[in-house]
């Protein structure tokens, strides 16, 4: 086995091998814990680099494992998996930091941060799926390593949460192993392909191939938190909030919306799908989402309830995008996969900060915190002018193919859609943003602030800082060869074949 | 009415009467009973498959294997019993009771 | 067909545990580690070397004493035999090593004496299974039932509570009125073919009346060994009044034992025989059990009386492969996968079982309402759990997923989309009842929780048993390999080779 074959295993096991070790290791093990959290985030990291470089220079990065008669594993790493598995490593390294400062003191971290580990591996392992089997292996596997962190409180109101989260995504799983079964049944042949294979079947197949797609989608909605399909992603704020960031920037909610882009362009094809009539729908259901979602959003006070609404509608511009069915659209809803993450992380960051230093967890608490965490509250700003949609930042660039690609596609109600959110996203983020500005502290937030000095430690601080500065220049530079949205006109161009 | 058929449905007939009062019956002796009868009656039909009119190879003998069969049987249904009684009689030493709870929910002979 | 050599495996993995049984009554203290540890891996290696000898020569037919059939009894060893084999070494390994431990603990007994009486009873059921996995002959095969149900029912009665006499009792009783089911079918088969070897009556079997009706006998009695609903209602109070060790022998092996045995009449000796109608009803009577044992399982008040309830949906499971068998092109399919089915759930059901039984011993009780936070005191013993119930649920990465995925697809692939439907809820009402357990027991408890101690002893064999259904998915295609050896496949001459 030459390291090219053996390179998407390795990336696997940077976090796998760590998670089970800290398994094995007692609470009190602190400093070791530590230690190979962070070396498995950083080797992951390094892999991840070597991997870019590799895949840029046209390398194959390709492992097959037996593991079922007629069913074996195979990984696939070229350019959208690397797409996700990037924003995986770079925000698992991230949140690695931001937790082990945030979970300073309490209980169970050794279970928290095994499980956090096998959390990742499975994310990287649907990203580099070349296979809807690979996939649905990996998929469910994120399913029962993210229920022992959405739980890890350990509290009646945490267990009411994963006792929600486990009826959404075992109903979820369902409707995909039997979607996944009948296509199989069908085609005998489960592999990504890009711009799809399905094109090539008879046309009597059509309906059948209707219903599959409506399963796998729905399958893969639960995660996304499609409407109505969303209602577990609420309640799972209950876990810490690194466990809401991992969560709602990468490995969940991403994983999702990672599994609707791959069945739409990589098992059916867009245009196949533009063709079978399957992408209108879906689009419509991804509109909905949108403004349901910022709707609900504003009807809430606790700050993480209003960004997981916020996720729910934003998550569903990646849906919107490929659902449309044109090259501008399709490198909108991908580059937003980035944006999103980048953007959505900084928030749950911040909220984090907040809930931790002052004691804030709602909207209405947050009267003047700008003036007594000005770094948090800088990055909360530039993460939230990003989900409006204000330039620079990198939410913009999204937007901006997203409307465009509607055009391309003859859909200017989706404009509409696009601007009602923007108008919901500013009616919903900036109150709390003039608050912490512009208004005096209210009395306990004065009273709990920092005598001076940073206003938290390095380790809360230093992730909402990198990721908000990421996320500016991924907006900034959007034009350069590097840049994420770069990354997604060369996805696109090959699935068009551009 | 030759031996043979007489034998045949004599062992089934038994066995079907062992198998009637087993399901019927809620008293764990006579439950014992009723396998030993279900028992015999099986038995009789291997005796009466033994009979030379049966034999597969001609001329025709007594076939062995169905005795043999039987021999071993009445060994295993011994120790079956005797371990069945066994149990039901620390069972009735234990709760007072003949029959298990679901047979006779009302019946409370004593209690521990 | 004599080959010396591997019958020296097939006797000995029968004389060794029959003659270990014998001395353990008669010294059982003085011969205790080897009974605990030098025993269990000389099986082991016995197993090793069947299985080895099968790889290289493939299947083979020993004459015991050498005598011919009818006379004799043969012992057939092909690929499903030794995987059972393997299984059941593997399994009673683990209870051998975990059993010191448990009856030591806080365990009510009248007297110690009774404990002793666990290992001559544990290896003559051992060696009982094996003569089992290993016969050929169906009169055999009643007498090795017979020496199971004999052995099981002695292991339950040392709970020594009332209720585990009754459900020993009860468990006899049935069990011997099915063996006699099962016995006069034999009678009436011997009586029509005049043979009692499987393999000759494979090619012999005519769909006549009186076949028939010897074959729904053997069947009949089968099933209710194998606890399949409507016949169900013994196993819970059998295997959750019984000493944990004993409550995982049982549900592990022995309920496969009959298992094993209605497979293997089914396709090598029924074929002809058997209709899609009786298929279809085993395959209701499995969704039955299915649903009926999960309910039962989500509304049990106790940690073992959950678990047993389990067992009943879980062997509804395997009898969904009769129906998708009787489509010729995915039948092998569908067999493999029941197959990998029975082996992950004995490794897995026996972890939780283990589990449970130092779970219980640690909170004096296994009644829910009392294990809540439990996690926090037995982290080893809940991850065995968490890793056998995601084979019990059928979550990638496990042997559970591995046969219930095959099912599956050979379900939709041919078209029976009602069993298909039948698994994916099954593994949803098992997550339903399994997850309830697990929310109690890593609930935060409003008492402090002191670290106890890990007793390895008793926490690792079921640990190595989870892993172990948990890598049976990754070890699949040899799985396979060693199972399609001997194999009665294709059926009716036009089964397509498993892909």
């Amino acid at each position: 086995m030459n390291f090219d074959s053996s390179v998407p295993v390795l990336l696997i096991a940077s976090s796998l091998l760590p998670g089970l070790i800290i398994f094995t290791l007692r609470e009190e093990q602190r400093g070791l814990r530590t230690t190979l959290n962070l070396m498995g985030a950083s080797v992951k990291l390094l892999l991840v680099a070597v991997m870019l470089w590799g895949v840029h220079h046209g390398h194959a990065y390709e492992t097959v494992i037996p593991f079922l008669p007629g069913f074996d594993l195979t990984f696939r790493a070229d350019s959208l998996p690397m797409l996700f598995v990037t924003l995986s490593a770079v925000l698992w390294l991230l949140t690695t930091i931001y937790a082990i400062g945030y979970l300073e003191g309490s209980a169970n971290r050794r279970r928290f941060f095994g499980f956090f580990s096998l959390c990742v591996s499975s994310t990287v392992g649907i990203a580099m799926a070349g296979d809807l089997f690979t996939l649905l292996v990996f998929y469910e596997m994120l399913t029962l390593t993210t229920y022992p962190l959405v739980v890890h409180r350990g509290t009646k109101q945490a267990l009411r949460a994963g006792r929600t989260y486990l009826v959404y995504t075992l109903g979820g799983s369902v409707l995909l192993l039997l979607g996944i079964a009948w296509l199989y049944a069908l085609t005998g042949d489960l592999c990504f392909k890009e711009a799809g294979r399905l094109g090539d079947l008879p046309g009597e197949y059509a309906p059948t191939l209707r219903l599959i797609f409506a399963m796998l989608v729905l399958g893969f909605g639960v995660k996304a938190a499609l409407v109505p399909l969303h209602g577990w992603l609420p309640q799972a704020m209950v876990a810490p909030a690194p466990v809401s960031a991992l969560l709602h920037a990468v490995a969940v909610v991403k994983a999702g919306a990672f599994g609707i882009v791959r069945v739409v362009s990589d098992v059916f094809g867009i245009e196949f799908a533009n063709r079978l009539g399957v992408l209108t729908p879906l689009a419509v259901a991804a509109s909905v989402t949108i403004i349901y979602g910022s709707l609900r959003a504003l009807a809430q006070d606790d700050l993480k309830r209003r960004l997981a609404f916020s996720t729910v509608s934003q998550v569903s511009y990646i849906a919107l995008g490929v659902a449309l069915g044109t090259p501008l659209a399709t490198i909108g809803g991908l580059v937003h996969l980035v944006h999103q993450g980048l953007m959505k992380i900084t928030l749950f960051f911040c909220a984090g900060n907040l809930a931790e230093r002052l004691h804030v967890h709602r909207i209405s608490e947050m009267d003047g915190v700008g003036r007594k965490m000005p770094w948090t509250m800088g990055a909360f700003t530039l993460g939230a002018f990003g989900m409006i949609g204000v330039p620079p930042m990198a939410g913009f660039v999204s937007k901006w193919y997203l409307a465009t690609g509607a055009l391309q596609a003859g859909q200017p109600w989706v404009i509409g859609v696009l601007a009602a959110s923007g108008l919901l996203n500013a009616a919903y983020f900036l109150p709390s943003v003039y608050r912490a500005w512009f208004r005096p502290p209210s009395g306990e937030v004065a009273e709990r602030a920092p005598a001076g000095g940073v206003e938290i430690t390095w380790w809360l601080l230093l992730p909402p800082l990198t990721t908000a500065a990421l996320a500016l220049g991924a907006g900034l530079l959007a034009a350069s060869d590097f840049s994420p949205l770069a990354w997604a006109k060369v996805i696109t161009g090959r699935e068009f074949g551009l | 009415m030759t031996a043979f058929t007489l034998y045949a449905i004599g062992g089934v007939g038994l066995f079907a009467m062992g198998l009637f009062s087993f399901l019927a019956v809620a008293h764990l002796l006579r439950k014992i009973l009723a396998l030993n009868v279900m028992g015999s009656g099986v038995f009789m039909v291997l005796i009466a498959i033994a009979h030379p009119e049966r034999a597969a190879t001609q001329p025709a003998n007594v076939d062995p294997i169905p005795q043999a069969l039987v021999l071993t049987g009445i060994v295993v249904a011994v120790s079956a019993t005797a371990l069945a009684l066994a149990l039901t009689c620390q069972y009735h030493a234990e709760t007072g009771r003949t029959t298990l709870p679901e047979d006779s929910p009302g019946d409370e002979r004593s209690d521990r | 067909m004599n080959t010396p050599h591997p019958g020296l495996w097939a006797v000995l993995l029968v004389a060794l545990p029959l003659a270990l049984a014998l001395a353990a009554y008669v010294a059982g203290r003085r011969i205790r580690p080897i009974l605990v540890w030098i025993a269990p891996l000389a099986m082991a290696a016995l197993v090793t070397g069947l299985i080895h000898s099968l790889i290289h020569q493939g299947p083979f037919r020993y004459e015991v004493g050498g005598w011919a059939p009818p006379l004799g009894i043969t012992w057939k060893v092909d690929g499903l035999a030794a995987a059972m084999l393997a299984i059941t070494a593997s399994v009673m390994g683990a209870v051998c090593v975990y059993a010191p431990g448990y009856f030591a603990g806080s365990f009510k007994t009248a007297g110690a004496g009774k404990t002793e009486l666990f290992w001559p009873l544990a290896y003559l059921l051992w060696a009982s299974l094996n003569a089992f996995f290993l016969s050929a002959d169906v009169f055999n095969l009643y007498v090795t039932l017979e020496l199971m149900t004999l052995g099981s029912v002695g292991m339950i009665v040392l709970a020594g509570t009332a209720e585990s006499l009754a459900a020993a009792l009860r468990y006899l009783m049935l069990g011997l009125m099915a063996s006699l089911l099962y016995l006069m079918g034999v009678a009436l088969i011997y009586a029509s073919y005049g043979s009692l070897d499987m393999v000759a009556l494979g090619g012999q079997l005519r769909g006549d009346p009186l076949t028939w009706a010897a074959a729904s006998l053997m069947i009949v009695g089968l099933l209710i060994k194998t606890a399949l609903f409507p016949m169900h209602f013994w196993l819970p109070p059998a295997h959750a009044g019984a000493p944990a060790p004993v409550s995982a022998l049982l549900s592990a092996l022995v309920v496969k034992a009959s298992f094993y045995l209605t497979l293997r009449l089914w396709f090598d000796v029924f074929p002809a025989v058997a209709r899609p109608s009786a298929a279809q009803f085993l395959g209701v009577l499995g969704a039955c059990a299915i649903l009926w044992g999960a309910i039962q399982a989500f509304r049990a008040d106790r940690l073992k009386t959950l678990i047993a309830y389990s067992t009943v949906a879980q062997l509804g499971y395997l009898f969904l492969l009769f129906p998708l068998a009787a489509a010729p092109a995915v039948a092998k399919k569908a067999w493999l996968g029941a197959i990998l089915l029975a082996l992950s759930h004995a490794l897995a059901k026996a972890a939780m079982f283990l589990a449970a039984g130092r779970i219980q011993q640690l909170a004096g009780d296994d009644r829910l309402d009392r294990l809540t936070g439990i996690g926090q005191r037995a982290p080893l013993a809940l991850s065995a759990m968490a890793l056998a119930g995601v084979s019990l649920m059928g979550l990638p990465p496990s042997g559970g997923f591995a046969g219930k995925w095959m099912l599956l697809v050979a379900g939709v692939q041919s078209g029976q989309w009602w069993w298909a439907l039948v698994l994916v809820a099954g593994g949803l009402l098992t997550a339903g009842y399994l997850f309830r357990f697990w929310a109690i027991a890593i609930a935060a408890s409003d008492h402090p929780s002191q670290r106890v101690p890990v007793n390895w002893r008793m926490e690792l064999p079921p640990f190595a048993l989870g892993v172990a259904a948990v890598l049976i998915a990754f070890l699949a295609t040899h799985a396979v390999e060693l199972l399609e050896i001997g194999a009665a496949f294709p059926i009716g001459g036009t089964g397509e080779v498993a892909p």
